[in-house]
């Protein structure tokens, strides 16, 4: 089947070495996939079977890593996307309030990309910051700590949000 | 009460980088350590009563004395997944020491022969990722890593895997297959890794703060390190502390101190007004504990043991009377339900289970049978798994309704009471 899909000449050049950076080319699958989410914001069907011409690797394998793990979008989401915490420490200090209050601010249900493809919210697991509850991750980097609703707004603001 | 052993110079931001750290005395203990016979490190680690940091405390000598003895390939792999809600200390020791670890690391490496190790690092970590890269490359270009380390002879290789986004691959077995380019599912054990792991050489799968800690047992011996901790539970140990308290954060004490120690003194008590419900004392698979018992448990594993419950990765979570705690186990059992990778069928059916059950009794439609029904459904799904994920689910679920029976009976009867709120009322 035909892709019009493609990765950067880094990006190619990226996979390449990784595809010989473990003793396996299997360990290689994760950072691609990384590779091409960073390049396109999501993982697309065409960028599976993309990856699994250019990795050798059969696609079946490739589909079945991409969707054991949470931090692949196998649809897109939001040029700023937020990651909101709700786990205990979290959720008892406002993080679920959180999450609401920027759904409303940006007009976006949770899970879903707002209508400008510019925001999406959603709640995730213990990101391993539970002494500066409530806090999120955007872009699946950037860690914004000791929250509220107006300081989470503003800061994103200031990142473009 | 607090000691700073691993933490001494945590507060200085120019640990992190090759230069400050060996201001402070880094990689002389890899200097001495290579000229040791690497079975006398074995000793000396297990003469230390070190235990496993990274959640089910077993002794770490002992782990490495598994290994078969002759000379096939066999690799160490760091774990820096650390996904146990409410624990944060292996990101702390990564941004603030890396090379505290890598120090350690290879010290351990050579004990055990290893020539290649892996840190596994959770994807969502970008700043661990790129600290730790960075040391790596630094403790290269040093020849700290690389052939010949130090001239003396031994050969190492390091690099970064990361993960992206599996509280599973946190379990040893389950790391192994991410690690291998596989779903990151749990393996039966038998075999063990010791003996059969990444790509079925032994492997010593061992926690971030585990493997630091060999670095400081190795530069005053095991005897110095014992000073510190109980008979059984010796040397120190970082605790994430998060929840009600003044203070949160991580902070290194010695194993045996008193949990009201922990929280009034050195994180600053609860906020004015408040009263201690409950805690979590080892992340959430620890069964939790109530205001009594936490005033009066030490923090080492016989202690909470008996209680009950458990250290697990020193995650304490502190709640005060502000809460609900039918509310706080529906965050817990939708995680592990979330997480559950679904090869077993006590596992995947009972977290669905249980997820549903308190969530319909937080949501106001619970009914009488129901908190038997939990304690049931947790029975079920206990030492019948491949791995213990299911068990880290059970033991949160019996132990809430149990300690917290009325507030589960209160929600029952009443129905809905708001987040936040409290059922007695
Ligand atoms: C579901 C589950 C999740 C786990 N998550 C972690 C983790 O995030 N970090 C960790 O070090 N150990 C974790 N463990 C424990 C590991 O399986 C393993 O025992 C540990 O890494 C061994 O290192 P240690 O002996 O130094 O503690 C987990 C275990 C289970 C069952
Ligand atoms: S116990 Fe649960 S998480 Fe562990 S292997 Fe079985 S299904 Fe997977
Ligand atoms: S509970 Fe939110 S970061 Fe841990």
């Amino acid at each position: 089947m035909a892709t019009t899909f493609n990765l950067s000449s880094e990006g190619l050049a990226f996979v390449k070495k990784e595809l010989g950076r473990y003793e396996t080319p299997y360990s290689a699958i994760i950072p691609a996939l990384f590779r091409v989410q960073k390049e396109h914001g999501w993982v697309s069907p065409d960028a599976v079977i993309f990856l699994s011409k250019t990795m050798n690797l059969p696609e079946a394998h490739i589909n079945e890593v991409l969707r054991f793990y949470t931090m692949f979008n196998t649809k897109p989401v939001g040029k700023f996307h937020i990651q909101v915490c709700t786990n205990i420490s979290c959720a008892m200090n406002g993080g679920r309030e959180l999450a609401q209050a920027l759904c409303k601010h940006y007009n976006v249900q949770e899970g879903q990309v707002s209508a400008d493809g510019k925001v999406s919210v959603s709640r995730v697991e213990c990101l391993g910051s539970c002494d500066t509850a409530p806090m999120l991750q955007v872009n699946m980097d950037s860690y914004l700590e000791g929250l509220t609703p107006e300081t989470a707004i503003k800061k994103l603001k200031e990142m473009g949000a | 009460m607090q000691v700073k052993l691993l933490s001494e110079h945590y507060d200085k931001p120019e640990f992190q980088a090759l230069g400050g750290y060996e201001r402070y005395g880094g990689y002389v203990v890899l200097a001495k350590a290579l000229k040791m016979d690497p079975n006398a490190i074995i000793e000396e680690v297990k003469a230390s009563g070190l235990r496993g940091r990274g959640g089910a405390g077993f002794p770490t000598g002992t782990k490495w004395s598994f290994l078969p003895k002759n000379g096939e390939p066999r690799y160490l792999l760091c774990n820096a997944d650390e996904g146990e809600p409410g624990t944060f200390k292996d990101r702390v020791m990564m941004e603030k020491a890396p090379h505290q670890l890598i120090e350690g690391m290879i010290i351990s490496a050579f004990a055990i022969g290893s020539k290649k190790s892996y840190i596994y690092i959770r994807g969502e970590y970008t700043d661990s990722i790129r600290i730790v890269g960075q040391a790596i490359q630094e403790a290269y270009k040093a020849g700290y890593l690389g052939k010949n380390i130090l001239g003396l002879g031994f050969d190492h290789d390091m690099d970064i895997y990361v993960g992206a986004g599996a509280y599973i691959v946190g379990e040893e077995t389950g790391m192994i297959s991410s690690l291998e380019g596989l779903k990151g599912q749990p393996k039966l054990k038998p075999p063990f890794p010791a003996v059969q792991g990444y790509l079925r050489k032994p492997t010593i799968v061992n926690n971030v703060e585990t493997l630091a800690a060999v670095k400081y047992i190795i530069r005053d011996g095991a005897s110095s390190y014992r000073k510190h901790g109980t008979e059984k539970s010796a040397g120190t140990k970082l605790f994430s502390v998060s929840g009600n308290v003044q203070r949160p954060g991580t902070y290194e004490v010695p194993l045996g101190l008193p949990l009201k120690v922990l929280i009034n003194d050195i994180c600053g008590g609860l906020k004015p007004g408040r009263k201690l419900k409950a805690v979590i004392p080892g992340g959430s698979s620890a069964p939790v504990l109530t205001g009594d018992e936490a005033n009066k448990v030490t923090m080492d594993y016989e202690a909470l043991a008996q209680m009950g419950s458990m250290l697990g990765s020193g995650a304490v979570i502190v709640i005060d009377d502000s809460n609900c705690m039918v509310d706080i186990l529906s965050t817990i059992m939708h995680f592990y339900h979330h997480e559950s990778c679904g090869q077993c069928t006590p596992c995947r059916e009972g977290t669905g289970w249980l997820n549903k059950i308190v969530h319909r009794i937080a949501d106001g439609h619970g009914e009488s049978k129901d908190i038997d029904l939990i304690k049931k459904v947790s029975e079920q799904m206990m030492g019948k798994t491949i791995c213990a994920l299911s068990d880290a689910a059970a033991m949160p679920a019996i132990s809430f309704v149990t300690k917290f029976r009325d507030e589960f009976e209160a929600f029952i009867k009443k129905g809905q009471i708001g987040a936040g709120g409290t059922a007695h009322a």
